[in-house]
């Protein structure tokens, strides 16, 4: 494959690569990928580099970052926490990893379905929540003080960011393991064990190394996700790691302050990094093209004491994973729940509240996490229709752009919108940072990429000679596309519409920057102004709670969209 | 050869047999060995060959303790291995897909099976290096597998195997993704290791050309059960039922009825049998196509028949033949300048008894 790349004689003589319409297509996208993904960053970037009020080029903001003890301490205490977090969930996803793949083992299907509970709600929401259940005062903590005398720090400083992301990021580690494990070809196992290996070493020595790229997949994104997120660290009073700080300096400073955006180069130059060396760790190491028998790993009956050891693994961590979800239900539900174990009473006076008070959250959220789906599948779908169906000179440039935003941290894109689009002055004064379309094109920029991959995917399945066969009974590109197209791709779409939305729906970190009055914010902005009063903790919760029954609704509604769309694929097949 | 036996000295050891007792295996209601008795010989190349499904890899796995049976023993140099697992066995067995670990180097993988017996590192660099040596890899130790030929990643799999010096050797289709004319030269160098080794060894294939190629002895296997065990040659002139006889090679097989002396294959076609024949209830004849005889002129005992296509195949050509309701293959040589029967033609045909064999159907 690669001799054929690199042999210049190959290579066939270039053609007209792509219609008029399709150059405009592709001008579009890139024209939208440039003002709302790569000036927002270049922006950020600027400024980092340029002196206060001259513009020369200077790398003072830097020198200033590196002296000052509370940035320093914020770079180690992300890195800290990041890390911690990776080592947490690894422990958590693991053992399950392990036993879902490896055994016959009835709890299998409720792992693998409650691993995707943490991911509709994000940390922040349950992180208060969880201070009641964990705290230094919390349910647990109180009764551990009165029958052992003891109480353990779960949720002090940064052990409660960890735990807290821990819990609710682990699904991405536990998914991508568990997936590398069951595509590891049987005969490989066999193989190690034929040779005289077996138990414990074979699962190191043969399955670990490879199923280590999807660890290591897994891992990457929970480093990025836990170093992106600045609500559940300030929630719970940290202020001193490197998203906040950039939150805070620009709230609190001003738009005009380097030290925000000096923050938001060293967050991008992190993530890029943690996604670069992922991937550079696993360059080839792509190893399902490389196995060829049948059938995934052997799955073995459990012995009696062993099925009691999973079946306690499982419940343990089923408690751990819930933790957040019941004690956002029991505080939206409590009249007063402090220093007891229990609320002291129940009441549905917060839904009352929410419900009359605060129901522009709500439609706010509908409305900006839709419009942001729908751009996102629009530009999503024709990026993959372009870099699948024609030979456009460049077209691989828009999927790696539009995947790129993965890789910069909502904070920094929050702050880069607002600084670009801030001096862009509409008719009456009104900057165009200001409009609530901006928190939409944000949203639509951070989810692109999920919408994307749906669209690409399902694309990627449909065989070519279909539209051939249009084209050759006298369609045009174009109704080809439209009438045979897109009925097919209908399902991989929506699919993504959905992921787009239910993920730009619990969106806070570049959010966070952009709402400029409480008439403009979506849900979650609401939930995180209740949450930081103690009056307001009841009524978001029960917001709390809102967003995830809207959310879980939503993931349910395209797991069952995929799942149709499948069995519909594979009735023609 | 001398150097070819210097090179195997480490490897070589005394060669045990294989012995399998009344093996039965079903999945739910799937009966796939039903009461399978084998004996194979110390030294011996033996070859399981049947059609996919016949339960030969089943039958390969289960000795090599991947599957477990429900009844029966397996014995490898007499001792009971039936309840061992798979990694206590010491039996090597190449998979089909060769299973070569990816993130391993060559050199790792073949080392693998002598670090789990937790052999001295000096030792393991020697010994590895001589099984690489011994499959002709010696120079791409350090290569990974994905660099390999389809040929160069067989011939890894056979060094990490032979490197533990296995009792016996199991070889599960190793030749089924190699083309055509790379398979022809890895059988043979097959055969040929396993000789220098002296290794009992038992090969699965459903391609009775590899099988008759490479093996002392063959087990033609059918849904679960032992049709025949014999030398190539002996499955091939003495079919022992009417499965082995279509399985192996083409045959004419011709049913009828025997009255007053005569064999009568319908529609008026009959021939006389010798005195002494000794037939089976329900005789059919089974007869090689390049035993039966073709004639463009009447001839004594012949039956006429209508050439009906004409496949000219090399060394011989192949024709297929109307005869009365029946349709028979006579396979004649070709020569250079004669003339072939065409399609329409008619043709007369002899089929000389002593040469076919009669089978109960």
């Amino acid at each position: 494959m690669t001799q054929a790349a690199l042999s210049p004689l190959t290579q066939p003589r270039r053609k007209a690569s792509a219609t008029p319409g399709q150059i405009a297509l592709a001008l579009g996208i890139a024209a939208f990928l440039a003002v709302f993904l790569g000036l927002p960053v270049a922006t950020v970037i600027y400024v980092a580099f340029t002196e206060k009020g001259t513009g020369a080029f200077t790398l003072i903001n830097f020198v200033d970052f590196a002296r000052t003890d509370l940035f320093i301490r914020s770079f180690w205490n992300s890195i800290y926490a990041s890390g911690m977090t990776v080592i947490v969930a690894s422990f958590i996803a693991l053992p399950l990893a392990y036993i879902t793949t490896r055994f016959d083992f009835r709890g299998s299907v409720l792992i693998q379905t409650l691993a995707f509970l943490p991911l509709i709600m994000p940390p922040f929401v349950g992180a208060v929540a969880m201070l009641l259940l964990f705290g230094r005062n919390g349910s647990i903590n109180l009764l551990l003080d009165e029958w052992f005398d003891f109480k353990i720090p779960f949720m002090e400083g940064l052990n409660g960011v960890i735990f807290v992301q821990a819990i609710h990021y682990f699904p991405f580690i536990l998914v991508n393991l568990s997936t590398a494990m069951r595509n590891i070809d049987r005969s490989m196992e066999e193989a190690a064990q034929n040779l005289g290996s077996s138990g414990f070493r074979l699962f190191r020595r043969i399955v670990l190394p490879l199923a280590m790229p999807g660890y290591v997949a897994g891992a990457s994104l929970v480093f990025v996700k836990v170093l992106d997120d600045l609500a559940t660290p300030l929630l719970l009073s940290v202020k001193d790691m490197l998203a906040p700080q950039a939150y805070l300096r620009v709230t609190s400073i001003g738009i005009t302050d380097p030290m925000g955006y000096v923050i938001s180069v060293v967050l991008v130059v992190m993530s890029v990094l943690c996604m670069w060396l992922s991937a550079r760790a696993m360059t080839g190491k792509d190893y399902n093209t490389e196995q060829r028998g049948g059938g995934g790993l052997a799955k073995r009956q459990m012995k009696p004491h062993e099925k009691w050891i999973a079946y306690g693994a499982v419940l343990l961590i089923l408690m751990l994973v819930l933790a957040p979800h019941v004690s956002l239900l029991l505080l939206s539900f409590a009249t007063i729940w402090s220093f007891s174990p229990l609320p002291d009473a129940y009441t549905t006076a917060h839904y009352t509240r929410v419900f009359s008070e605060s129901f522009g959250y709500i439609k706010n959220t509908l409305i900006y996490a839709s419009l942001a789906g729908l751009i996102d599948i629009v530009i999503g779908g024709t990026i993959a229709y372009l870099v699948l169906r024609t030979k456009m000179i460049g077209r691989t440039w828009l999927d790696w752009a539009a995947s790129a935003a993965l890789a910069i941290p909502g904070v920094v894109l929050g702050i880069g919108f607002l600084r670009a689009f801030y001096d862009v002055q509409l008719p009456g004064g009104r900057p165009l940072a200001t409009m609530w379309i901006m928190i939409v094109l944000a949203l639509a920029v951070r989810r692109l990429a999920y919408a994307l991959r749906a669209c690409y995917a399902s694309l990627q399945q449909i065989s070519i000679s279909l539209e051939e066969s249009a084209e050759n009974l006298g369609a045009t590109k174009l109704r080809s596309a439209r009438k045979i197209l897109l009925p097919l791709m209908a399902g991989g779409i929506l699919a993504g519409f959905i992921t787009s939305f239910s993920t730009a729906a619990v969106e806070l970190s570049a959010t966070l920057m952009l709402v400029q009055s409480s008439d403009d914010a979506p849900l979650v902005y609401g939930l995180y102004v209740f949450m930081q009063s103690a009056a307001g903790r009841g009524p978001g919760a029960a917001l709390g709670v809102i967003a995830v029954l809207l959310v879980a609704a939503c993931t349910y509604l395209s797991h069952l969209v995929i799942e149709k769309t499948q069995s519909a694929k594979g009735a023609i097949q | 050869m001398s150097a070819g036996m210097m090179k195997t000295d480490g490897l070589r050891r005394a060669a045990v047999n294989v012995d399998i007792r009344h093996v039965d295996l079903s999945y739910g209601a799937n009966h796939v060995l039903k009461d399978v008795n084998l004996q194979i010989n110390p030294g011996e190349f033996f070859a399981f060959l049947g059609p996919s499904g016949c339960g030969k890899t089943t039958l390969l796995r289960l000795i090599a303790g991947f599957n477990r049976a429900d009844r029966g023993d397996v014995l490898i140099g007499g001792a009971d291995v039936s309840s061992l697992p798979p990694w206590k066995r010491d039996v090597g067995m190449v998979f089909q897909s060769y299973a070569l670990w990816p993130h391993m180097s060559v050199a790792q993988n073949v080392a693998f099976g002598l670090e789990e017996r937790k052999i001295p590192r000096d030792e393991i660099a020697r010994r590895v290096r001589t099984a690489l040596e011994l499959v002709g890899l010696g120079h791409l130790g350090e290569r990974k597998p994905s660099q390999l030929s389809g040929g160069q990643q067989q011939r890894v799999a056979v060094a990490r195997t032979i490197v533990i010096e296995p009792k016996v050797l199991l070889l599960d289709e190793p030749l089924s993704n190699l083309d055509a004319k790379m398979r022809v030269q890895v059988r043979r160098e097959l055969r040929e290791l396993q000789q220098r080794l002296n290794l009992t060894t038992i090969f699965v294939t459903h391609d009775q050309e590899e099988a008759n190629a490479i093996c002392d002895r063959i087990a033609i296997m059918n849904d679960g059960v032992i049709q025949q065990v014999g030398t190539p040659v002996a499955l091939y002139e003495r079919p022992a039922n009417l499965f082995v006889a279509n399985f192996l090679g083409a045959a004419n097989v011709i049913a009828g009825k025997v009255e007053a002396g005569f064999f009568h294959m319908g529609e008026g076609l009959r021939i006389a049998l010798p005195e002494a024949v000794d037939l089976p209830v329900n005789p059919h004849l089974v007869i090689r196509p390049h035993f039966v005889a073709l004639s463009p002129a009447p001839r004594d005992a012949a039956l006429p028949a209508v050439v009906s296509h004409t496949e000219f195949l090399g060394a011989t050509v192949r024709y297929g033949l109307a005869m009365g309701g029946l349709s028979l293959s006579a396979d004649a040589p070709f020569e250079s300048g004669a003339a072939l029967f065409k399609p329409g033609d008619p043709v007369f045909v002899t089929l000389p008894l002593e040469k076919g064999v009669w089978l109960p159907g």
